[in-house]
């Protein structure tokens, strides 16, 4: 019985390398034989081994985990290494996340951005100078509370909501769907001492939880499937009664 | 030349080298920590079953003790291990793990009650304390004899890189991201820093410290299908044996994880066989059973890898176009189960091979996995030859794995690690007589060498392909160098691995510029990592026995008569195409668990002289202190004075208070 030919998948990457003098942003063209089972991120390696050494961009796991790979796929910001290519036209175009310090190509500087928004938010669970004694059993939590928590946890700071995000584009000190939900986790655990009030001077303006619009892209393009859409909503609603306290 | 000055270079971001900083940074001394990759993107974060430690909260844990979970590493190692690291590890992993609990990690806990359970296949109802409600949970993992492997459902690994990362934040310890180490700097005596360069302008400077710890992780890239992330490539190894004097242990213990998803490789967790998933072939027997009667899927690592590759070369496996596989089947824990404990199994399975395993099973075959050997340490984590250096993690050999590690160990370890060696770090940093008089000419040395060797690649004239060499190399790695070795496939890998690496030395490039270009960063890093590979494939060439992961089909016992002793690597000349093998011998007569069968898998052996003579004794000691575990303990093997004095003492569980 005769196989079906591979597909050609035509893959049209934005190429811009800002260290460059005289470099000017392009799309180049490359073709790949697909093969089953090719994700984009066997197609990029692929690329750069034979085609063009000099093509920038970031995979580590290349199992969805680690959120080093997001990028625009097709027009939508989402995960390159666990793209199976079946699921694209044969025309596909990359581009490098909006929003975020372009290194070169596909390649953006999310880490920095990440490190800059968790220092501003505190992102680490204050415990109020309470010291835990790490010979005795530890403190209990409610087991479902504890899954609450962890559904949370589970963002990999891909960039993908900041990408996608209509205020972000306005507001370039926007802490994004991933630092409200980061304000959410925290909120929700038994563990972080802080009140309301210390959260509300963190997210408590247009630049945190206010600044929100509502368009919701975050939670489309979600690749964790987060529940960012109640997260928010939840949120805005606690710093209303908190900021209407005066 | 640009330089940067610390106390405490950390060189990697992973759970390893960020617990380590922070504590360094606690203890007052300024930590910097290197990364490839934003910390959180290291591939710790990739940990999904979790982290043993023996607290004993669940009702299948009852009984647990840091004892048993000794003598599970013990055995799991094949008694490769350094028995009083072990210790070390055992009394350390409950204060690491609730460490993590006071810190935030997000641990799945105990529900009071009846739940149903699947174990050997069958349901089965347990009832879980009310006193234990709200406790830290733990699941089966293989080669364990009780439940110890704590868990955040399955993104374990995740959960704790988030916490300890943001607390590393919350220290003020700067991540400079995106900087690779090229090489130590050092006198042949003692290290003062690395060269760095910057990923994405090509800068090269460096980093001077009173002390520079290796935490780089593993070495899976050598080989062609691991499930380790593109960044481990071993560099961290590398960077310590082209010091020369600095060594690598038992690089030859090279763990092959059961259940890559075929033929992809990336991992799906142990939990799965440890939550009660079944391992089947062809005809949807389940074979383990058959093999392993007493472990059947539980079995550890090293062995359950072997018996799948064994029944699949009796035409067992399931043929597909990619090759053949065997059948991980976790239909049989239910929808919910997997939707709550293996959520990350159930994505990787969705988008990875468009298979629903609530509904249909996954297709694996083991794949490289974990590096046991690595930098050489003493029990602190120091360099004993090379004053300055520090390891820990995957990275270092201070050598509680032995020849093989047992699933739940490793972020265990790199906590555990990262809590002992920051201790040691800073004891050594507060020494006055330890901070060193740089030698600025030997820094400046060190980074025009480097700057040259960069220099020697795009303008040498070299016309050998990068990429090619590895891929042969990966090849090379995974067809001979794999699960079953022998003689003559060993000694071709290390014949054509020399042919490579001299072949690596006039690698040209296509695109020569030395800022950011991931051409050159192929070239640079394949020229080491054959290194590692080559002092993999030797160690295992000149290794005449078995030894937990280390298997030989021409010598398939495991021989502590002659090979009860520690490989050590050293890359003694630039121009060598092999490391200088070195052994160090383990010693019997102060073993806590003098070596026998592991419970497990092989049964036949071949007896160390010593060690009838030291069973006896162990006996007369265990007899002696019956009713005190810990009096007995310390008889045996008398191992406290070698953690921090903050990191001694008991660990109080449910059933054991104090």
């Amino acid at each position: 019985m005769a196989e079906t030919p591979n597909r050609k998948l035509r893959i049209h990457a934005l190429r811009y390398n800002p260290a460059k003098a005289g470099d000017e942003p392009r799309i180049q063209t490359y073709e790949v034989e697909e093969a089953p089972g090719m994700t984009l991120f066997i197609a990029l390696s692929e690329i750069r081994e034979k085609q063009d050494p000099s093509l920038q961009f970031d995979f580590v796991c290349r199992a969805g985990i680690c959120g080093s790979c997001g990028m625009m796929i097709n027009g939508r910001p989402s995960l390159a290494c666990r793209t199976v290519t079946k699921d694209l036209p044969a025309e596909v175009s990359l581009a490098p996340l909006p929003f975020f310090e372009l290194i070169g190509d596909l390649s953006v500087n999310t880490g920095k951005w990440m490190r800059g928004m968790s220092e501003r938010l505190e992102t680490w669970v204050h415990a109020m100078g309470k010291q835990a004694d790490l010979s005795r059993i530890e403190e209990a939590m409610d087991p479902a509370l504890a899954e609450e928590v962890y559904e949370l946890d589970r963002c990999i700071e891909c960039g993908c909501c900041v990408a996608s995000c209509g205020t972000a584009r306005m507001r370039h000190d926007f802490v994004g769907a991933v630092g409200l939900n980061k304000m959410a986790r925290f909120r929700l655990d038994p563990r972080d001492k802080r009140t309301d009030a210390d959260f509300y001077e963190l997210v408590g303006d247009d630049n945190g939880v206010f600044g929100c619009m509502s368009l919701l892209a975050c939670h489309d393009v979600c690749p964790k499937n987060l529940p960012l859409q109640t997260q928010i909503a939840f949120l805005r609603r606690k710093m209303v009664v908190q900021g209407t306290k005066g | 030349m640009k330089i940067v000055y610390t106390d405490v270079l950390v060189i990697g971001g992973g759970l390893a080298g960020l617990r380590l900083a922070i504590g360094a940074k606690r203890r007052g001394h300024d930590a910097l920590i290197l990364s490839l990759v934003p910390a959180k993107r290291s591939h710790s974060k990739a940990a999904q079953g979790g982290m043993q430690a023996s607290l004993g909260n669940v009702i299948k844990g009852q009984g647990d003790t840091e004892d048993v979970h000794f003598e599970d590493t013990v055995r799991g190692s094949d008694w490769g291990a350094d028995q009083e690291v072990v210790r070390m590890f055992v009394n350390t992993a409950p204060k690491a793990v609730r460490e993590l609990a006071a810190w935030g990690v997000p641990w799945s806990r105990v529900r009071k009650g009846d739940r149903d359970v699947i174990v050997n296949g069958q349901k089965v109802t347990i009832t879980e304390r009310d006193e234990a409600h709200g406790l830290i949970a733990q699941r089966d993992f293989g080669g364990t004899k009780k439940w110890r492997t704590c868990y955040a459902a399955d993104g374990t690994g995740h959960a704790m890189i988030n916490t300890v990362a943001d607390q590393a934040i919350a220290d003020s310890i700067p991540v400079h991201e995106r900087k690779e180490a090229l090489a130590l700097i050092h006198d042949g005596a003692r290290c003062y820093g690395a060269v760095v360069r910057d990923l994405v302008t090509g800068e090269v400077s460096a980093y001077v410290a009173t002390a520079t710890a290796i935490c780089t992780g593993g070495a899976g890239r050598v080989y062609r299908t691991t499930t380790n992330a593109v960044i481990c490539e071993g560099i961290g190894h590398a960077l310590a044996l082209e010091t020369g004097v600095s060594a690598l242990g038992n690089m030859e213990a090279v763990q092959f994880h059961p259940t890559g998803i075929f033929p992809a490789g990336i991992l799906v967790t142990e939990g799965c066989r440890g939550d009660g998933g079944l391992l089947k072939d062809v005809d949807g027997h389940r074979f383990m059973p058959d093999y392993e009667p007493e472990k059947k899927e539980l079995a550890s690592r090293d062995v359950v890898s072997r018996r799948m590759e064994e029944h699949i070369k009796k035409g067992k496996g399931h043929k597909s176009r990619f090759g053949e596989h065997i059948w991980l089947d976790i239909t049989l824990l239910g929808e919910k189960h997997i939707h709550t404990n293996l959520r990350e199994v159930w994505d990787i399975c969705h988008y990875f091979l468009g298979v629903d395993p609530v509904k249909e099973m996954i297709p694996v075959r083991p794949a490289q996995h974990y590096t046991m050997g690595g930098v050489r340490t003493d029990p602190s984590g120091q360099s004993p030859t090379l004053k300055g250096l520090f390891s820990a993690g995957e990275a270092a050999c201070w050598d509680m794995h032995g020849f093989n590690r047992l699933g739940g160990n490793s972020v265990a370890e790199t906590v555990v690690a990262g809590m002992i060696v920051g201790e040691t770090i800073a004891d050594y940093c507060d020494k006055l007589a330890n901070t060193p008089t740089v030698p600025l000419g030997l820094v400046r040395e060190f980074v025009e060498r480097e700057q040259a060797k960069l220099e020697a690649f795009t303008k040498g004239g070299g016309r050998e392909d990068a990429s090619l060499i590895k891929g042969e190399m990966q090849d090379l790695m995974t067809a001979k160098v794999g699960i079953f070795r022998t003689g003559r496939d060993l000694e071709e890998a290390v014949d054509k691995l020399q042919k490579l690496l001299v072949r690596s030395r006039s690698i040209g490039l296509r695109s020569p510029s030395l800022g950011a270009n991931p051409e050159l960063v192929t070239a640079y890093r394949v020229q080491r990592m054959l290194k590692i590979a080559l002092s993999i494939a030797y160690g295992a060439a000149v290794r005449t026995e078995s030894r937990g992961a280390h298997f030989r089909e021409d010598f398939p016992r495991r021989n502590d008569a002659e090979w009860l002793k520690r490989t050590l690597a050293t890359w003694k000349g630039e121009s060598d195409t092999l490391p200088t093998l070195g052994y160090e011998a383990l010693d019997v007569k102060r073993m806590e668990l003098p070596p026998g069968w592991r419970g497990y898998g092989a049964k036949d052996y071949i007896d160390h002289p010593d060690t009838p003579e030291r069973q006896k004794a162990v006996e007369a000691i265990r007899a002696q202190h019956a009713n005190d575990r810990f009096a007995m303990q310390k008889a045996l093997m008398d191992y406290e004075h070698l953690l921090p004095e903050i990191l001694r003492g008991r660990n109080e569980r449910i059933d054991e208070r104090f």
